[in-house]
């Protein structure tokens, strides 16, 4: 009962600190602060830190934490929004929420899986937090236990997941991920700098493609062009069904699976260097394992939200773990937030192992349950305001594209603040919408890209550390590769992988799509093959020196090639009904659309394109307003009053937090009045 | 941007903020009062020169006339270079401007990276600060250490590394001359993930800057974890290489490698390192005022900087974050950035060769 010794009165320490009312306030005041940032997609926990940074010097030290921790608590909760209502990923940590959430909302019923959404994120918030209370005692050598073959295995058991959601046809979605993985490899490599389908003279790809970017495009261009071209609402009811009370109850029901996933993000965000990319994808795999009836998932499961929400706040407190006693931030938030801590109070407060010392240990927790408590303010208000933001989905959504459109562009720009961002943009859209149309695992896609660059240095560094090892002896080698947590990661993985492929058939992630002519399917088909062999090529074309540079990239398009000729293949026997075929242009609500892909588009490529010549203030004028005259056929008035309301809430937003926006030719002759740059 | 309505939004947004978060901004009605200063950092939120310009960055604006706020600007991209080449461009010669440099951003510039578009002789150099660095040995190796590194040049080193071409250049140099069979484990992202490879015992071999050093590896040597090396030492008013003022406990490089067999403190590679510890350590991080600036501006950032480095407090609030060393202001932040980019054409090649040989890097 040692532990206990030192927990209880420190946490009594921790709670007199917090329980005073002005602490109280500033936890409040960064939790609103936080959730009218977090439903901004891409902007998130960064953006809002940045913000309050300049006020942290000489700060009270919990006063100043309450703040920080307020804002940084709230944004997993929030972000939920955009992924439940517009299928946005609002930031990794929701990119799962989006299968099955966008589904429900569609069916009229966001309210409930708002709620449920955010009763999970607190569940997982609380739980997250009453484990560290305890564990953060001995994370210490846990933590130091995670070498990097370990880390390497945690990332594959991630990239497992590919196998559930993987889709009808099993090497579509092998294909899919190991683009994703390729994609994830364009630019300067970690290792030796080798460039990979990148050149110095387009100095913007050798940092590579941006998960904002890559998230937006691959889920939330396709899915506003794809309801754009239906012209009616979201939510196909014209009611709301189920409220927000009913999500509540669903978490009830599915309380077992939401403490579990809870566990599974403390854990998984406690080891530094993964962050939490893989998080939400585990405790997806891991709710669609656990379920009877696998038939809804991809089609408004509620388990498939519950799952992932409870993960993702739960690991926020584990993500405090390195970042608290290590100082090593295990994100760009968190990365901000230490910066920050050195300037709060009399500058002593360092973060570091002195941080379990008994002098800090109640500071330590006080953040701890900080924490907690900014997840129970912000989901109290999150839920509160569900019911009301849920009458979204019943606008009609040819009102509401044009400003996903102003959002989505707004926020790419803030990635790399570069206009090549809004390239970027369009060209991953469009990836992403030929992913959709031919019915291309689109979340296999993602998990591929977002684990590449982990994937790719752990390989290659355990490879290195382990060569020297085994150099030592064979036994030495052996015992680095395969302590018990690998071979416990590698049995968890071939298990996860064989039940996944046997499920993967019944679960359609995206819906179910008709096949029909042959044509357009091979065509895209025969575009990623020759993706994969320039790839590949460029790849080898590397200096034998840096092998590390080249080995990564060559073996994902190598894989994807093989998947790409087994695919050919196939599609030259089979008849053209074949669900290799799949294409929604051929039947279904795509096929009936009222209006065409191409000009549905075209809209949106106008609107970059404009930007790139007049800048984004005075296209996004011109944009909203003919918009809103053409598309939507509203009067001049009242075009003018909505592109009106657009652009001030744009400016009122950008001017708050202090960003700017995306200039255009115009600009870099004239200098213009802000917000006109 | 029209400069003015920029300020306006900045200023009225500063105290918006200042008044919801109960502080208060006292508007003088001198030259910089309710401006913003600009102030962009090459890095992410991450990384060394973040925490560097989140030090400075409230202190400098109590100190400049008007207390204009002075905001911290992040722009990473292809390692520092992106950044650099962008402030290259900026004509607003008003101090509205700062930009802040470090090691990463000199070393591609003296490498001749072929993505470097800025000229530092364009540049106006305000305040520079410097940094040392530490090398440390797990204890088993410790143990065989004995001042000279002659006992260790049958070991297998591993260590994690950023990249050959980055600030690791120094340590990676300083080990090979010294004779260690180092392999460098590429592609970890920060000296704090270096550090805990170290840790976990997959590393036996980890440098950290002194700030680093500080705040992560003094816990592991009281605990009997690690065991300090040398440091890469400090500079003398004359260009002498003398003991870390840090560390003044801790042998340097220099004297490591007089006493090991077949290391010279001579040579065109003594020459090479030193240089390029010149460029990464002592003169680590400048901060820059762009192209044109007029002479008035400068001064009033010299002025500013200089009430900084003089305040009571300096020496305590800057020891715990940034390590007891000089901060060079106005002439002599002229000077140390001369001293940092001033780097001999054979000491250039004879890296550049290295680079080559034993990594396979090319720059090109």
């Amino acid at each position: 009962m040692d532990v206990l010794a030192t927990v209880l009165p420190a946490l009594g320490d921790a709670f007199a600190l917090i329980l005073q009312p002005s602490v109280l306030i500033y936890l409040c005041l960064g939790v609103v602060m936080g959730l009218a940032v977090g439903v901004f997609p891409g902007l998130g926990g960064i953006a809002g830190l940045s913000l309050v940074l300049p006020f942290m010097f000489g700060m009270d030290t919990v006063s100043g934490l309450a703040l920080m921790i307020g804002m940084v608590a709230v944004v997993p909760t929030s972000d939920t929004f955009a992924s439940v209502l517009m299928g946005i990923p609002g930031s990794s940590a929701s990119q799962a929420t989006v299968l099955d959430g966008f589904p429900l909302a569609k069916r009229g019923e966001a309210a409930r899986a708002l709620a449920a959404a955010f009763s999970s994120s607190l569940f997982g918030g609380l739980v997250g937090a009453l484990f560290l209370t305890f564990f953060i005692l001995i994370a210490r050598p846990i933590v130091l236990a995670f070498k990097l073959p370990e880390m390497l295995m945690i990332t594959i058991l991630g990239l497992s997941m590919v196998a559930i959601l993987a889709g009808r046809i099993p090497l579509k979605g092998l294909a899919a991920a190991s683009l994703g993985l390729a994609v994830g490899t364009i630019g300067e490599a970690d290792a030796g700098g080798s460039l990979r389908m990148a050149t110095y003279d387009i100095p913007y790809l050798t940092d590579g493609l941006k998960l904002v970017i890559v998230g937006l495009g691959i889920f939330a261009v396709p899915e506003i062009v794809a309801l754009l071209r239906q012209d009616r609402s979201i939510s196909q009811q014209a009611v709301l069904g189920a409220g927000w009370f009913d999500g509540v109850k669903d978490w009830w029901r599915n309380k077992w699976l939401s403490m579990r996933c809870s566990l599974i993000g403390v854990v998984v965000g406690v080891i530094p260097g993964l962050g939490g990319s893989v998080v939400d994808w585990i405790a997806y795999g891991h709710s669609v394992q656990t379920t009877k009836d696998k038939s809804n998932f991809g089609k408004g499961e509620i388990r498939g939200i519950v799952g992932p929400e409870s993960s993702n706040n739960a690991k926020e407190g584990g993500g405090l773990v390195p970042t608290l006693i290590f100082g090593i931030p295990g994100s760009g938030s968190m990365a901000i937030f230490m910066g920050a801590v050195a300037l709060l109070g009399s500058g002593d407060l360092e973060v570091g192992p002195q941080m379990l010392s008994a002098d800090y240990l109640d500071i330590t927790y006080s953040i701890v349950w900080l924490l907690a408590f900014a997840n129970v303010v912000g989901t109290i208000l999150c839920i509160g305001l569900s019911g009301s933001i849920a009458k979204l989905t019943t606008i009609r959504f040819t009102l509401l594209a044009p400003f996903l459109f102003m959002l989505i562009s707004f926020a790419a720009f803030q990635s790399g603040q570069n206009l090549a961002d809004l390239v970027a943009l369009f060209a991953i859209g469009l990836l992403g919408i030929f992913l959709r149309r031919f019915d291309w695992s689109r979340p296999a896609f993602l998990i591929g890209f977002v684990l590449s660059n982990p994937a790719e240095t752990f390989a290659n560094q355990a490879y290195q550390v382990a060569g020297s090892k085994f150099r030592q002896g064979f036994d030495v080698g052996m015992d680095y590769l395969f302590g018990p947590i690998v071979i416990v990661l590698i049995i968890i993985t071939v298990v996860s992988v064989y039940f996944g492929i046997r499920q993967a058939k019944m679960i359609m992630s995206e819906g179910e799509v008709k096949s029909g002519s042959k044509r357009a399917p091979l065509i895209f088909l025969l575009a990623i093959t020759a993706y994969f062999a320039i790839s590949f090529f460029d790849a080898s074309q590397i200096n034998d020196r840096l092998i590390t540079d080249k080995i990564f990239p060559m073996i994902a398009c190598g894989v994807g090639l093989l998947c790409c000729f087994v695919l050919l293949g196939q599609m030259q026997r089979r008849p053209e009904t074949d669900t290799i075929f799949a294409d929604r242009e051929v039947s279904g609500d795509d096929a009936t659309a009222a209006h065409g892909l191409w000009a549905t588009l075209a809209w949106f490529g106008f609107l970059l394109v404009l930007s790139s010549l007049v800048g984004f203030i005075l296209a996004l004028l011109v944009f909203l307003l003919t918009f809103m005259r053409l598309r939507a056929s509203l009067s001049w008035a009242m075009a003018a009053i909505y592109t009106a309301s657009g652009i001030a809430f744009m400016c009122a937003m950008a001017w708050i937090l202090n960003r700017d926006f995306p200039p255009g030719l115009l600009q870099s002759y004239f200098d213009l009045p802000w917000p006109l740059t | 941007m029209s400069t003015f309505t920029k300020y306006t939004r900045r200023a009225m947004c500063g105290i918006a903020a200042a008044v919801v978060l109960g502080s208060a901004v006292s508007a003088q009605a001198t030259d910089m009062a309710g401006k913003t200063v600009e102030w962009t950092i090459p890095f992410s939120e991450k990384g060394g020169s973040a925490k560097w310009a989140n030090f400075f960055a409230p202190l400098v604006s109590e100190a400049l006339p008007g207390q204009p706020t002075v905001v911290v600007k992040f722009m990473p991209g292809a390692g520092s270079t992106k950044g650099a080449n962008w402030f290259q461009k900026q004509k607003n010669g008003d101090g509205t401007v700062m930009f802040g440099s470090s090691g990463s951003t000199q070393f591609p510039y003296l490498l001749g990276d072929p993505r470097v578009r800025y000229e530092y002789k364009d540049w106006n150099p305000v305040m520079a600060t410097g940094t040392g660095g530490v090398a440390y040995l797990p204890p088993d190796l410790g143990a065989k250490f004995d001042g000279s590194a002659n006992n260790l040049k049958d070991v297998n080193f591993i260590y994690g590394s950023q990249g050959a071409t980055r600030l690791d250049l120094v340590p990676l140099l300083a080990w090979k001359m010294l004779g260690l069979k180092v392999e460098p484990v590429f592609g970890v992202k920060g000296r704090g993930d270096g550090r805990l490879m170290f840790e976990r015992g997959e590393a036996n071999i980890d440098y950290q800057t002194s700030s680093g050093y500080l705040k992560g590896v003094v816990s592991l040597v009281e605990a009997g974890k690690a065991v300090p090396m040398m440091t890469w030492g400090s500079l003398d008013a004359d260009g002498n290489i003398v003991r870390d003022p840090t560390f003044p406990d801790v042998a340097t490089f220099k004297e490591v490698c007089e006493k090991t067999d077949g290391c010279e403190t001579k040579g065109e590679a003594w020459d090479a390192w030193k240089a390029f510890f010149t460029a990464g350590f002592p003169v680590q991080k400048i901060a820059f005022l762009p192209k044109g600036t007029p002479q008035e501006v400068i001064d009033t950032f010299v002025e500013a900087f200089g009430k900084v480095k003089a305040r009571d407090d300096f020496a305590t609030i800057s020891a715990k974050r940034l390590g007891k060393y000089p901060m060079f202001v106005g002439k002599d932040a002229q000077a140390a950035l001369d001293q940092a980019t001033s780097v001999p054409d054979s000491a250039k090649a004879y890296v550049v060769n290295w680079l080559k040989e034993d990594y396979g890097v090319e720059l090109k």
